[in-house]
């Protein structure tokens, strides 16, 4: 009883000092700045509406594809529907090199547009912020419309079907209220997802045209050490995702991370020339996100075998970081599910949401602005970096553990406490046993997101230290695309696979 | 480019009581091309100490750096800063005067005790003369071609930084303005001076701001002369590439030796065909071959140290408000 109580509320004071007391320092320390100028205001402006713009292009596309898929069965879409689910743990510099060899001006879509005789497109600027966004929350948006669609009951569209219902007419009646109450939440999710962009806008953002606050933040702190500026910008940031956040708690957010999406209701709609839009829909949509990796793979894979010395190196560093992280993640999250449980209270796992407004280069400035007149910050690179991504894990972990916990304590809670089953014996003969697959799936989540991190490594990395998507970066800076491929491809590799043991390992043993 | 020879180096030195000497640098200096491995051979053979090269993105990138690290910096020596940057670094105080006297045959008198002087050279936008067959010759027609650009942040790098200055010098209170017109060439604005110009030679744009020399790169390492640098008629601005000592340095007399080796005709010799810039002092041997072909500006602009810090600020500002557009 007790122990629960005090390691929740341990976890809780980490993730309370995170998130608020890293706020605390850096509002502390923005005293005293100047105020914006007209480029922080640029950057405000463009972190909001590329934001939003993002949102919507993602939902719009996403509505005819998730349709396509749900009218249509035919062989490999099952695993096209998992594979819309990858892109969550796929490293964005490793998405932006990929976008790059398709999108850029020396890519395959300009060479295209030059054999036929026309100018080759530019990636830079807001255009290609908005593109990568779009190839990351296309299939977050597809899923989570098309969850949408499954749940229309199969009886709907029997009924449909013997009244002899146009696909205009079972849009009206079912379709379109369905839409009015998933596509809302699907807009907010993306939006606050893209609301913290940094990797995306440092690669490809070309500069003050496209800035996001983000990199604001880092550019005060790295290019002109002012702590007061990257302070105030981080207030801005957080009031923005705060904000965000906020709104989409009241607006009915569709689960995003579900499985068994693959029954497919019989439909007797949407033949002829819908065939032809269907197969277009799903086709154009697959050859977006699956192009920019193929030419990552194509590209990587020759040079696979010389890797330079360095990138194995911060392969090392990040498999380090990455465990770390998920280790972190997990001791976080479940001593806070555990005490939202016995206490049933939604105040306590809200707490642990609090991640979602935060952002990782604000916690990283308050982390810099704490640590820096102790000791060297440089020195804590690696372990800020695992913390801050185990507290950006932390509300998934929490969202797979806390509903598993309680289904636990509600089944076989009296039983255990009769039977005086308690502390640390509980935890190992009843929870641990029961929440191996949310343990697993959290745990890999964690350190394939962690894996994968292009952030707060940027401000604290010192010329000597990198983590692999770090050295992907600088590889990239020195132009050495085919060692920058090898390393995307490795890190790729590494954030699927630390996913999949993870994932594996909490299924093992499992019951049938 | 950025490589990573600090850590071979470092596996390398057998002699573990061997002192070492960090210096801080930008990227292109301790690629395997550049001045970085044949300085560091001719430096060790005479100090019979191991030299280590730290690379730090790019020039202005490293000011900053030295300021988040402030007094704890591993950096015995920072090479890589130039005239605009010496008066801010000046004043962070972590800098020793050098006492080094040099016969610099610089296109200035040199009188700063702080920094040594050991390359300069003029900015210049770089094209491709197979496919560029109309340059611009002034910032007004580059800004009226329809010609794509690659340029580096002022606030990160230094070549960025002298395009700043060079607009300002010759626009002066027009600068933002003729920045709103320039920047529909941007395609781009990169971090260093090794993105823009690998950028550039993948041919992600028409031109690359970087040197008059670095035609002579392309000329004497690959025999290709379709390289060349754009000859504007408001003037080239000038920049002038020097190294101080960290004051804080727990090996002064190694980071002193090192200054005056900077000046000696050992590592004037290595930069023309490494660095592909003029050396401080013309080695004893004369510029190679190829310098002659090499553009010479009309008009050499500069603004001087004492007061680069106050005009950046003001053009920086000009230049984030008129780009963030």
């Amino acid at each position: 009883m007790t122990r629960t109580t005090t390691l929740g509320a341990l976890a809780l004071g980490v993730v309370v000092c995170l998130t608020l007391g890293t706020l605390v320092a850096v509002a502390w320390r923005a005293e005293g700045a100047g105020g914006f100028g007209p480029a922080d205001w640029a950057a405000i402006r463009f972190t909001l509406w590329q934001a939003a713009l993002s949102a919507a292009l993602s939902v719009a596309l996403a509505v005819p594809v998730a349709r396509a898929l749900a009218r249509r069965r035919f062989p490999g879409r099952g695993i096209l529907i998992t594979l819309l689910g990858a892109p969550f743990i796929l490293p964005v510099i490793v998405a932006v090199l990929g976008l790059l060899a398709v999108f850029g001006r020396a890519g395959i879509l300009s060479q295209a547009l030059i054999w036929a005789g026309l100018e080759p497109v530019s990636i830079y600027g807001w255009h290609g912020v908005i593109i990568a966004h779009v190839f990351f929350n296309l299939p977050l948006a597809t899923r989570l419309i098309l969850q949408g669609w499954l749940a229309i009951p199969a009886e709907r569209f029997r009924l449909a079907a013997s009244l002899g219902f146009a696909p205009s007419d079972i849009f009206r009646v079912f379709e379109r209220p369905m839409l009015r109450e998933v596509v809302p939440g699907a807009l907010l999710v993306i939006f606050l997802i893209c609301l913290t962009s940094f990797a995306v806008a440092l690669a490809l953002g070309g500069g003050p045209r496209a800035t996001t606050v983000e990199l604001a933040i880092y550019q005060a702190f790295r290019f002109d050490f002012d702590l007061g500026k990257a302070a105030l910008l981080a207030l801005v940031q957080f009031a923005m995702g705060a904000g965000a956040a906020l709104i989409a708690f009241r607006v009915a957010i569709p689960g995003g991370m579900g499985g068994g999406l693959d029954r497919a209701v019989t439909r007797w709609d949407g033949g002829g020339w819908l065939v032809v839009q269907d197969v277009l829909c799903i086709g154009l949509a697959a050859l977006f996100l699956v192009l920019p990796l193929s030419m990552i793979v194509a590209r990587g894979v020759p040079e696979l075998m010389s890797l330079p010395g360095s990138v194995i190196e911060a392969a090392g560093l990040s498999i380090v970081v990455s465990l770390s992280s998920a280790l972190l993640c997990l001791s976080l999250a479940l001593p806070i599910a555990a005490l939202a449980v016995r206490r049933g209270s939604a105040l306590v796992e809200g707490v642990g949401y609090l991640t979602i407004a935060a952002s990782p280069l604000v916690i990283g400035t308050g982390l810099f602005v704490v640590v820096f007149p102790i000791m060297d910050p440089f020195a804590l690179a690696l372990p800020v970096t695992a913390l801050v991504n185990a507290a950006m894990a932390l509300p998934f972990a929490l969202r797979a553990l806390t509903p598993a916990l309680a289904g636990i304590e509600t089944n076989f809670g009296p039983l255990a406490d009769q039977l005086g089953l308690a502390g640390w014996a509980r935890f190992r003969r009843l929870w641990l046993p029961r929440l191996r697959r949310p343990l697993g799936f959290s745990g890999g989540l964690a350190a394939a997101l962690s894996m994968g991190d292009l952030g707060v490594i940027t401000m604290f990395a010192d010329p000597q230290t990198a983590t692999l998507p770090l050295q992907m970066y600088r590889l990239m800076g020195a132009y050495r695309m085919d060692d920058a491929a090898a390393a995307g491809l490795l890190l790729l590799s590494l954030s699927l696979v630390i996913f999949w043991i993870f994932d594996r390992g909490g299924r093992v043993d499992a019951d049938a | 480019m950025k490589t990573f020879p600090v850590i071979a180096g470092a596996l390398m030195a057998t002699a573990a009581q061997a002192e070492t000497l960090t210096v801080y640098t930008y990227d292109s200096f301790t690629s395997e091309w550049g001045p970085g491995p044949a300085v560091e051979a001719a430096f060790e053979a005479e100090c019979g100490c191991d030299l280590e090269f730290v690379a730090v993105g790019d020039g202005a990138e490293l000011l900053s750096r030295l300021k988040l690290e402030g007094a704890r910096t591993k950096a015995d020596v920072v090479l890589g800063l130039d005239t605009n940057l010496t008066a801010a670094a000046e004043a962070t105080g972590l800098f020793a005067p050098h006492g080094v006297t040099g016969d610099w045959t610089l296109p200035v008198d040199w009188a700063d005790a702080t920094f040594v002087p050991y390359d300069w050279g003029y900015f210049a936008f770089v094209y491709d003369n197979t496919k560029v067959s109309n340059p611009p010759k002034s910032f007004a027609e580059l800004a009226d071609s329809d010609l794509s650009i690659v340029i580096q942040d002022p606030r990160s790098s230094t070549p960025g930084l002298g395009l700043l200055l060079w607009v300002k010098s010759v626009y002066g209170d027009k600068a933002g303005e003729a920045w709103a017109s320039l920047n529909d060439q941007v395609v781009t604005v990169t971090k260093g001076w090794s993105e823009a110009y690998g950028m550039f030679l993948e041919g992600e744009a028409d031109m690359v701001l970087s040197y008059t020399t670095s035609p002579a790169y392309h000329l004497i390492a690959e025999e290709d002369a379709s390289k060349s640098a754009a000859a504007f008629s408001e003037g080239h601005y000038m920049q002038i590439e020097v190294a101080g000592k960290i004051a804080s340095t727990d090996v002064p007399e190694l980071a002193d030796q090192f200054l005056a080796f900077v000046g000696s005709d050992a590592f004037q010799s290595i930069i023309p065909t490494t660095n592909w810039m003029y050396p401080a002092v013309t080695p004893a041997a004369g510029l190679p071959d190829g310098f002659s072909t090499l553009i010479q500006p009309e008009k050499a602009l500069i603004v001087p140290a004492a007061k680069a810090d106050a005009v950046r600020d003001a053009a920086l500002t000009e230049w984030l408000a008129a780009s963030a557009k």
